[in-house]
């Protein structure tokens, strides 16, 4: 059973190298088995078996990790892509019921408009004859089938995020995550950025613009889909955006360093969005909030 | 090794040590000592095995010869979230369980946590090569992988058996085929195994798993 030549895991390493170890589990190859707890007690590697299974529980746990790691900023890669195809299909769609709009408004007076009209239009029950109603039918077939396109991306979407980055998927909601990864070029970059960086991410016009000195400064960017900067009062819009900045960038960390899930993370970013707009409520507002919100 | 040592008093093998039967909200199930892992009622340091949810408790629960005892070295191939392997890893000794996908091992890991003689490998099961360097020979090999060539995995991994060794298979039919008949897929499949296996027992697994057969196969002697 025993080979001379095959090497264990742990040949030529050093115990207390953690990582030296990690590596080994993860690269490492043996053409076959071997008596290994045997074969490392005999080299030194370990004073007996229990210890052994000691090193060994830690460099695999380490590898496994490191594995799972790597593999889920891949995936980032795969939901940039997909969330960018979503968005084409929805963009393409909605300027292709325009045409189909304009060109049913002339031969129709109860022509409809959007892509529900679209697909009205497409499903129409009797056999078109006159050739241009075919080409019309046809066009609209094609804006119902980018729209389904666009439905079943968003589906995707809204599943793989969870797997790439649970606490910023959470937090952000899938789609609107999924956006933020896109516009930083990955879950990595996103883990990177200052907070005052993801509160105005996908505003770049408007920030160049302030930058060159003709526009305020964005207080927000696509993070404005978010109920808690949308829902809140204009006055206190910056604040919440801010303070929902914070809490994403801090999430994007989590899901990026660690990956493990924090609700917590949710329940401070609730109880700031309440405090944020109670002073709205209660009329009080003011500037007593500068500089609170963000982690950076 | 003899199996009448191994067996109850009603004819059944009996349960590994570390598996028992134990009431569960009047319920009688297999139990194992450990760590909850997947939200499993507990009893004290109990917890109950569903073996609709894990391919091993249902052929201990149909009671097939599995020839496990307890404290065992094992090879589990297709360790998916830990929900079997956690509660081999109860009963047996050193356990390495083997995942290629990413997500279910982030789960894992969490079983594995309180478990120090349970070994978490991010390896793909049809190239042992990537993880002989780690695993020893094992008494037994657990395999439950949904992939195709399930019994391809099975003939490559039986290089960590022993002469005594046993491995312990559910054969899903709709993972290599799902337009064919299952009789017709398990039949493929237990061919293919003889290249490295002599069988003991099969069963269906029904009513846990559907179209699921459970296999006790020894290696062959020469390999």
């Amino acid at each position: 059973m025993t080979d001379e030549t095959a090497e264990g895991w742990f040949a030529g390493l050093d115990p207390a190298d953690a990582d030296a170890a990690a590596a080994r589990i993860r690269d490492g190859e043996a053409p076959e088995p071997a008596d290994w707890p045997s074969a490392a007690v005999e080299r030194g590697f370990a004073a007996d078996a229990e210890e052994y299974y000691d090193r060994l529980h830690e460099a695999t746990v380490a590898a496994a990790r490191a594995g799972v790691r790597e593999r889920e900023l891949a995936d980032d890669q795969q939901l940039i892509h997909a969330v960018r195809a979503m968005d084409d299909c929805d963009r393409t769609a909605n300027e292709l019921a325009e045409r189909v709009a304009e060109w049913a408004g002339s031969r129709r007076d109860d022509a409809g408009t959007g892509v529900e009209y679209a697909r009205e239009l497409a499903d129409e029950g009797e056999e078109a004859t006159d050739p241009a109603e075919v080409r019309l039918r046809s066009l609209a077939g094609r804006v119902a089938g980018l729209s389904t396109e666009a439905d079943d991306l968003r589906e995707f979407v809204t599943e793989t995020a969870p797997t790439v980055a649970p606490n910023l998927a959470a937090m952000a909601g899938p789609v609107l995550a999924a956006r933020l990864i896109a516009l930083a070029g990955g879950l990595d970059s996103l883990a990177k950025m200052p907070s005052g960086t993801v509160q105005v991410l996908g505003a770049e016009d408007a920030l160049f613009a302030h930058l060159r000195g003709s526009a305020p400064s964005p207080k927000h960017g696509v993070i404005y889909t978010h109920e808690y900067v949308r829902g809140t009062h204009p006055d206190e819009r910056g604040s919440a955006a801010r303070a929902l900045a914070g809490k994403l960038t801090l999430a994007a960390r989590v899901d990026h360093y660690g990956g493990e899930r924090k609700p917590q993370l949710d329940t401070e970013l609730d109880e700031r969005i309440a405090v944020i707009r109670a002073r709205t409520d209660d009329g009080s507002g003011g500037e007593a909030d500068a500089g609170g919100g963000d982690g950076s | 090794m003899s199996d009448e040592a191994n067996e109850g008093a009603d004819g059944a093998p009996d349960l590994p040590s570390g598996v028992e039967r134990r009431t569960f909200d009047g319920s009688d199930r297999l139990a194992t000592r450990g760590e909850p892992v997947y939200g499993e009622p507990t009893d004290g340091e109990w917890r109950a095995w569903n073996p609709n949810r894990s391919k091993l408790g249902a052929m201990l629960e149909l009671g097939m010869e599995t020839g496990l005892a307890g404290g065992e070295t094992v090879l589990y191939l297709g360790a998916a979230a830990g929900t079997t392997v956690s509660h081999v890893a109860d009963f047996a000794g050193p356990t390495y369980a083997v995942e290629f996908a990413a997500r279910p091992m982030r789960e894992l890991l969490d079983a594995v946590e309180t478990r120090p003689r349970l070994f978490p490998l991010l390896k793909d099961a049809r190239k042992p090569e990537t993880y002989a360097h780690v695993v020893e020979p094992v008494d037994v090999v657990v395999q439950d992988v949904a992939t195709r060539g399930q019994a391809a995995v099975a003939v490559a991994n039986a290089q960590f058996l022993g002469e005594d060794g046993r491995l312990l298979l559910a054969v899903k039919a709709r993972s290599e085929d799902v337009t064919a008949e299952p009789e017709t897929v398990f039949d493929d499949a237990l061919e293919r195994l003889a290249e490295a296996y002599e069988i003991v027992e099969t069963e269906r697994l029904d009513p846990y798993h559907d179209d699921h057969l459970g296999v006790v196969a020894r290696p062959k002697g020469d390999s």
